[in-house]
């Protein structure tokens, strides 16, 4: 176990660059989610179409995939994220960090617009129509009525997805970013004779991180319970 | 219907024959041919694990196939090819196995699973680029080193670096949990970790990363792939002892290499083996290392 405590900072730095992978896919893929689920579940039948097309490619194409095109395929037809050129701290955010972001969110936005739907779904065809009579356009029906309820009876979906978001960005461990599976890989080579101890505390420390965001999405559900 | 029906069959048939055509390529890497050693009786001890490889007449072998020149397997590849592959042959060929044959388990290790595949009996040895360290040494056996190299720089052919030194605060590409990764950061350059060598040369030429960095012998291979549009620059700032790895149990194994590599060193093929697979790349033969006493 010296190998952990002795270098602590790394341990920390691996898991830093996986929390703020997490905290700006969460919400790039939200926000996507959102405008996709729109599109999906609105009146414009070449936009529901399109969305439709999106997440089923998507969602159905594996994570690795989506990063191995981002990284190798991308570059050769000039999609490249080379001018990405960030740094905070101790923290260099660069083409590898751009292309995780890219990769990832566009990966997570197909669940969380799927997400979203069965919450569309779950909200009563009535309130659209009552939105309606009085006035209100789509967009309108979409923000003040149903995205609301559909928020808040997605929330356990929801929770699901960015967890699994957040345990997905070790794949970007494999794609030249230094996050904590990337650096746990460097410890198991380094201290081949520490190789339990280093693969529990890694353990541990995903455990811990996915607690937060489960505690989080516990709170928001109780708050947000239909009284 | 009928021609309909021809049409598919036909282009079917031509599929195939493609994919076949495909299959071929890269396969007239050879290397050098070794055959196995005829009379094994009592040549070894009984009970040790040697006797057991050359009594049942088969071995597996943990190898790298990201790494041209020194461990290398093409996708369509029936066996691996490189200077560790030649040295696993003369070792299996002292079994009295013939290198060539199916008795001889290919099996890929990368950097990281070397030491759970020997724990774990997934393999007897490993010849993988496998740099000897006290912290390998504390849980698995090395034996060696067959060969010494070290680490430099590898760039594009217009690039204008000129060593490590260059590259201060750069992002510079190696293989995650490599000893290279590290010795890049101390160098004072950004190391990024890739999952393999192959991918840090891409990056490298599709200009993600200014340059990669791990053992010069690697490096040669990968610029003789890439004729042309990358280079090997600079002194080498590091110094790498490859050995061959075995099941840390069996001690009697190390006196058994070493003597095999010790022969290899005197009869010349060892650097018969060493010009085969990376003289081509334009790695000068080096001095035969000396080997470590075991244990």
């Amino acid at each position: 176990m010296e190998a952990i405590f002795d270098n602590f900072d790394a341990v920390l730095k691996g898991f830093g660059y996986t929390l703020f992978l997490f905290l700006v896919c969460a919400v790039v893929s939200l926000v996507l989610g959102t405008i996709l689920v729109a599109m999906r579940v609105g009146p414009i039948a070449v936009l529901s179409r399109a969305a439709a097309v999106y997440v089923t490619l998507v969602r159905n194409t594996p994570l690795v995939m989506v990063f191995f095109f981002f990284h190798f395929a991308g570059p050769k037809i000039g999609i490249n994220f080379n001018w990405v050129d960030v740094h905070v701290g101790g923290f260099d955010f660069t083409s590898a960090f751009s292309t995780a972001v890219v990769a990832l969110s566009l990966y997570t936005s197909t669940f969380v617009c799927e997400a979203l739907r069965s919450g569309v779904n779950s909200v009563p065809l009535g309130q659209a129509e009552a939105a309606r009579a009085i006035g209100l356009p789509f967009t309108g029906t979409m923000t003040e009525v149903v995205l609301p309820q559909a928020f808040r009876a997605s929330v356990p979906p929801l929770a699901s997805t960015l967890i699994a978001m957040l345990k997905n960005t070790s794949v970007a461990g494999v794609f030249y970013l230094a996050e904590a599976l990337a650096t746990m890989r460097g410890f198991t080579k380094d201290y081949a004779d520490q190789r339990w101890g280093i693969l529990i505390s890694f353990a541990i420390g995903y455990i811990i991180l996915v607690e937060v965001v489960s505690l989080i999405a516990h709170r928001m559900e109780r708050r947000w319970r239909i009284a | 219907m009928r021609p309909m029906k021809f049409r598919a069959a036909a282009a079917v048939l031509l599929a195939a024959s493609a994919l076949a055509a495909c299959g071929d390529a890269g396969s007239d890497d050879e290397g050098r041919d070794v055959s196995a050693e005829e009379d094994c009786d009592g040549k070894f001890e009984d009970g040790s694990a040697m006797a057991d490889w050359s009594e049942s007449g088969s071995i597996r072998i943990g190898h790298k196939t990201d790494q041209p020149g020194v461990g290398f397997q093409g996708a369509t590849d029936d066996v691996p090819s490189g200077f560790d592959i030649e040295m696993a042959k003369i070792l299996i060929a002292d079994l009295c196995i013939d290198p060539d044959s199916d008795d001889v388990k290919w099996i890929e290790t990368i950097s990281d699973n070397r030491e759970p595949f020997l724990q774990s009996d997934k393999v007897d040895l490993v010849l993988a680029s496998y740099s000897i360290t006290d912290e390998r040494r504390a849980i698995v056996g090395q034996a060696g080193p067959y060969m010494i190299t070290g680490q430099q720089v590898l760039v594009p052919s217009d690039s204008d670096v000129e060593s490590i030194d260059d590259l201060k605060g750069e992002e510079v590409c190696s293989v995650t949990g490599s000893t290279s990764l590290e010795n890049v950061n101390a160098a004072g350059a950004k190391g990024v970790g890739a999952d393999d060598y192959s991918e840090c040369a891409e990056k490298v030429l599709d200009g993600t990363y200014p340059a990669m960095s791990t053992d010069g012998t690697i490096l040669a291979g990968l610029a003789a792939q890439n004729e042309g549009e990358l280079k090997v620059v600079g002194e080498e700032f590091s110094e790498e002892r490859i050995g061959v790895g075995y099941q840390k149990e069996e001690a009697e194994v190390c006196e058994w290499i070493n003597g095999v590599l010790e022969e290899s060193f005197e009869d010349g093929s060892w650097e018969d083996a060493f010009e085969t697979t990376l003289g081509p790349s334009g790695v000068e033969t080096p001095e035969a290392p000396e080997l470590d006493p075991c244990q």
